[in-house]
């Protein structure tokens, strides 16, 4: 295990600046209550691990919101295809939280699969993650009810606050390589992380959400769930205007479009969410006509569907963000509870 | 850089037949004039004019077919209308193969069997039943149930009166929703006409078609004594990675793109009734 002063942190980002392209948490203006956001690293910007956790989360980083796939080039009746990929450049995301490495393993399990999708893999074979155990969750948390530990996030390298200190502990390869590159890192013993470990475990104690129960859910209660007649009044208010979908790191949905740019094509995909009527719309019909379908299909994907494709694994990370961006309060802690109480 | 999936190849429509007022087969070959990639009947190919969108259509030709594939389309959206705008030696772009086949070398093998149509529901039929005709020695009799709102929206009409209706091993029987001059054949829906026909019960029967004639025939089929482990169908839902990953053709914990589009009704009946 590693350790640095708190004060010079900087030191080490503008090491890693160096070779690297460096995006931190940083507060967004000067309203603490607006979140922080993910920035590129400059000298002049400061990181805030005291910062609750990003608005957005760090999906970006490997599967961002709009993406050139392929450039046409068309001439008449012909076409020209162009691969515009390239080797994505080296960079480095410090102070993810435990959440938001955890939806990687969840995206990475839809984009590696085979066939592989190749612009995500790109950008996952070159990040590296390094993310910051939190000493500060909020009460929208319950990432432990999915079996996530705030105390030990995943990731390439783990990094523990702890007063003036900040100790790094590297978990891979790649987690490895990049804190050799720190030369100003200070040995320190194997367990010096267990004193804020413990304090971090009395905090998410209290956490208020920490006993929600899992147990309704899972592949093996399709139809039931399915089924249920909750659904009508939990999807009544719902406006579909996606932000839940926008804001979650699990959410991987995505549309393809081409823009013509009087020059060429571009074809581009970018995020898309089933909370939208067109998202299944055919000219032969729709499948999910009202937002009842529409609402029940992303809280069964993520809590039966695809449970049902991994394992028994949920498709949420207990981030919150939901919680706090759904312009009707509605979230899956809700939807999660009230289904609970046809189970019992 | 690893081949990806999503980034297309070109093709070439080489022949143009108007089928019916809305259906127009294309033919489309690679720029070196072979098959841009083979398939097995039923699976689907990602056809894109850029600029325009991108959208799943069957193969309707026969992997038998060694030079070209063909796909029947019917002018119902924005892509398909400009797909009917084209002219020979119009390139498209393509991608595929997508999605499971009919299992014409496992389950169907051996078997006699029923295909019940409507309307462009044909065309990824006709895949089969033009690979089962190929390779007939491994088939038993075919019996083609083929209906469609009018005598002019039969598509493949010549094909099925010159080459189907002469083959000695398969029976065609057609119907169409109105009377209409110059028409001496059936008359009526395809549910109704299935269960006058009573077809022989030991058939795997392989049907396509508008939802509402499928949710029909098959509860005839069913009255008759079908089981529905012996039905398959195939589906069609919005998609735009063909991959499993976009999201789209989602039901329940399957993907159209890639645990379909060919389904038998006994897994069907297991998932929620989205599509």
């Amino acid at each position: 295990m590693k350790k640095i002063a708190y004060s010079n942190l900087d030191v080490c980002f503008a090491a890693i600046a160096k070779t690297k392209t460096l995006y931190l948490p940083m507060a967004d203006g000067v309203d603490e209550k607006r979140g922080a956001k993910y920035t590129k690293w400059t000298p002049e910007v400061t990181y805030t691990a005291d910062a609750v956790n990003t608005v957005r989360s760090a999906k970006d980083f490997f599967f961002p919101q709009v993406e050139r796939m392929t450039n046409f080039k068309v001439d008449g009746k012909k076409i020209e295809i162009e691969d515009i990929r390239k080797e994505c450049e080296d960079f480095v995301v410090f102070g993810v939280r435990a959440c938001d490495a955890a939806s990687f393993d969840i995206l990475d399990s839809v984009y590696l699969a085979e066939p592989i999708d190749s612009y995500y893999q790109n950008r996952r074979e070159h990040g590296v993650v390094v993310t910051m155990a939190c000493t500060k969750p909020s009460e929208t948390c319950f990432c432990s009810v999915f079996g996530i530990d705030a105390a030990r996030p995943a990731g390439d390298v783990t990094c523990w606050r702890d007063g003036d200190l900040v100790l790094l502990q590297a978990n891979t390869e790649k987690g490895e390589a990049l804190l050799l590159e720190l030369p100003m890192l200070e040995d320190t013993a194997e367990n010096a992380a267990d004193k804020v470990i413990a304090s971090i475990e009395t905090m998410l104690e209290k956490l208020p959400l920490k006993d929600l129960s899992t147990d309704a859910f899972g592949g093996d209660k399709l139809m039931k769930l399915f089924d249920s007649e909750k659904w009508a009044d939990l999807s009544e208010a719902c406006l579909g205007c996606g932000t839940c979908t926008f804001v979650c790191p699990t959410c991987q949905c995505y549309d393809i479009r081409d823009y013509d740019t009087g020059h060429g094509v571009q074809r581009f995909r970018c995020w898309d969410s089933c909370m939208y009527w067109e998202f299944t719309k055919t000219a032969g019909g729709q499948p999910r006509p009202t937002q009842l379908e529409r609402f029940r299909q992303r809280f069964m994907h993520k809590l039966v569907y695809y449970p049902a494709n991994n394992d028994g694994k949920f498709g949420c990370v207990g981030c919150g963000r939901c919680m706090k961006s759904c312009p009707i309060s509605m979230n899956i802690v809700k939807v999660m509870k009230t289904l609970e109480e046809e189970h019992e | 850089m690893r081949e990806e999936m999503l980034i297309p190849k070109i093709g070439v429509v080489t022949d143009i037949r108007i089928d019916t007022p809305d259906v127009k087969t294309f033919r489309v070959v690679g720029l070196d004039g072979k098959k841009v990639f083979e398939h097995m009947p039923g699976q689907c190919a990602m056809l894109s004019i850029p600029g325009v969108g991108e959208g799943m259509f069957s193969i309707t030709s026969s992997p038998t077919n060694t030079e070209f594939m063909e796909f029947s389309i019917k002018k119902c959206g924005c892509l398909t209308s400009w797909l009917h705008m084209m002219e020979v030696g119009q390139q498209v772009t393509i991608r595929g193969p997508y999605g499971k086949n009919f299992p014409v070398e496992t389950e169907l093998k051996g078997k006699n069997l029923l295909f019940i149509a409507g309307g462009i529901g044909l065309a990824p039929l006709r895949s089969v039943i033009n690979y089962c005709r190929d390779k007939h020695e491994n088939y038993g009799s075919l019996h083609i149930v083929y209906g469609s709102r009018s005598a002019d929206d039969l598509v493949d009409y010549q094909e099925i009166l010159n080459e189907w209706m002469t083959d000695e091993n398969v029976h065609v029987d057609l119907t169409i929703d109105r009377p209409q001059e110059g028409w001496d054949g059936h008359v009526g829906f395809i549910p109704s006409y299935v269960e006058e026909l009573k077809p022989d019960l030991d058939r795997t029967v392989l049907i396509c078609g508008p939802p509402i004639m499928i949710k029909f025939t098959l509860e005839g089929l069913k009255k008759l004594g079908f089981q529905e482990s012996q039905v398959y169908t195939t589906m069609e839902l919005r998609m735009k990675c063909g991959i499993g990953k976009c999201g789209r053709c989602n039901i329940g914990d399957k993907y159209v793109c890639k645990d379909g589009p060919v389904f038998r009704f006994d897994e069907l009946s297991e998932l929620p009734n989205e599509y």
